[in-house]
């Protein structure tokens, strides 16, 4: 074991191996870790802001539903008071134009009924006079007593 | 040893796998191995040299050539074990090393990453290579896990310790380190030297712990593999897979523990009492 020269050697190597170790070999292998640690950092904060916006537009989504909700429900009331006021209106109308109809059906009875009166009493009268006629038979003419037997048919 | 063929009893090969491949410079030009036996400090462990350099190369080539591809967006799976080395070594380093310094993180990358390759060569069969160099290219000595050699391993740790003591004085001033390595742990002028021999001793053992600690487990480990395949040839696995499983553990966690305390080291150089 004897000390010799070779040490030297290997210091000399030694230092010439560190000098480059330290000028070419450190640096781009420590940019490229660096750049890498930084990309993978920016990415996380990227996943998280991407995580959040979800997250908010979820919220969103939610508010604008129930909103919709509400909505559509106001309109199905607003629906259902109008119908039933349309049928409220249908049921005025129908009811006047039934009155009306009613009416004018008793109007027309009414005149039926005094026509048949008036045919009923002229031919009364007329039975009266034949009748009259005959129990009186000639002396009764007609032609002369023609206005006793019209102030009788007015007055029946 | 020195030549093929010859074979070897218990020791001889023991000692063959232990010897590193030398070369120095003598009066007529370089001269290997044997005839390189007096020339003392400037005898260099050319496989110690030639693995280490080649391991570094490889690991700076493939972290650089990711490095160039590397894409922001998804990446591959290759891009992905790279960025989870230098990550996790920047992350560790984060932890312990409290202030703003460019240098350490990619530093402990690179002791971690190098050492690791470094042990790694110990998991390879440990005659395969050697074998191979000496019947093909007729080298005669060679030692492929360089962490297994104490030059290597000090190597490392004195440019650590040479950062400690750079940063110390950066830090806190040349009176500062001085007055960090005399007034502590007793802040009285009587007792400086005793200060002094204590922080001394607690600086040196620094660099010095840190080289042993890899040598000392490497080596074992890779005694054990030499001492395993002594034995008869159809029995080795029995032994061999159970420790190279074991040993992938302690590959892993000498670097660690390497890079671990580098950065620990140079945190406390940093830190002002």
């Amino acid at each position: 074991m004897n000390i010799n020269a070779t040490l030297l050697g290997q210091a000399i190597s030694f230092a010439l191996f560190v000098w480059f170790c330290i000028k070419f070999v450190w640096p781009p292998l420590m940019n490229a870790i660096e750049e890498r640690q930084k990309k993978i950092a920016d990415g996380l904060a990227d996943a998280g802001r991407a995580a959040k916006d979800l997250e908010l537009a979820q919220a969103k989504a939610t508010e604008q539903l129930k909103e919709a909700k509400v909505t559509a429900n106001e309109i199905i009331e607003q629906a259902n008071k109008r119908k039933s006021q349309i049928v409220e209106e249908a049921k005025a109308e129908a009811e006047t134009e039934r009155a009306k109809i009613l009416a004018q059906g008793k109007a027309e009875i009414e005149n039926e009924r005094n026509r048949v009166k008036d045919d009923l009493r002229k031919q009364v009268a007329v039975l009266a006079i034949i009748g009259a006629e005959k129990i009186l038979e000639r002396s009764i003419d007609p032609a002369i007593h023609n206005d006793i037997v019209n102030k009788l048919v007015a007055e029946i | 040893m020195a030549t093929t063929g010859e074979v070897l009893n218990a020791s001889e090969y023991i000692q063959h796998h232990l010897t590193n491949a030398k070369m120095c410079s003598t009066d007529g030009g370089v001269a290997f191995n044997n005839a390189c036996q007096d020339a003392g400090f400037w005898t260099w462990h050319i496989d110690s040299l030639l693995f280490s350099a080649g391991l570094g190369v490889l690991f700076l080539w493939l972290f650089y050539k990711t490095g160039q591809k590397a894409t922001t967006g998804v990446p591959g799976k290759f891009q992905c074990f790279i960025e989870m080395c230098v990550e996790g070594v920047d992350k560790i380093a984060k932890d312990s090393f409290h202030g703003r310094n460019v240098v350490i993180a990619p530093l402990a990358l690179t002791i971690f990453v190098w050492v690791f390759l470094m042990n790694f060569m110990d998991l390879i069969p440990i005659d395969f290579i050697p074998e191979a160099a000496n019947r093909f290219l007729g080298v005669p000595y060679l030692k492929i896990v360089p962490t297994t050699d104490l030059n290597v391993t000090l190597g490392l740790s004195l440019s650590v310790f040479a950062l400690i003591v750079f940063y110390s004085i950066k830090v806190k001033g040349i009176g500062g380190f001085v007055k960090e390595l005399t007034m502590q742990p007793f802040n009285h002028w009587a007792l400086i030297p005793v200060n002094f021999i204590l922080e001394t001793v607690t600086l040196i053992a620094k660099p010095i712990s840190l080289a042993l600690r890899l040598f000392g487990n490497l080596y074992a480990g890779e005694l054990i593999f030499i001492l395993i395949a002594l034995m008869p040839w159809w029995a080795q696995f029995a032994l061999s897979v159970p420790w190279a499983i074991f040993h992938i553990l302690i590959i892993v966690l000498q670097a660690f523990i390497f890079m671990m305390l580098t950065i620990v080291y140079l945190s406390m150089a940093h830190e002002d009492h």
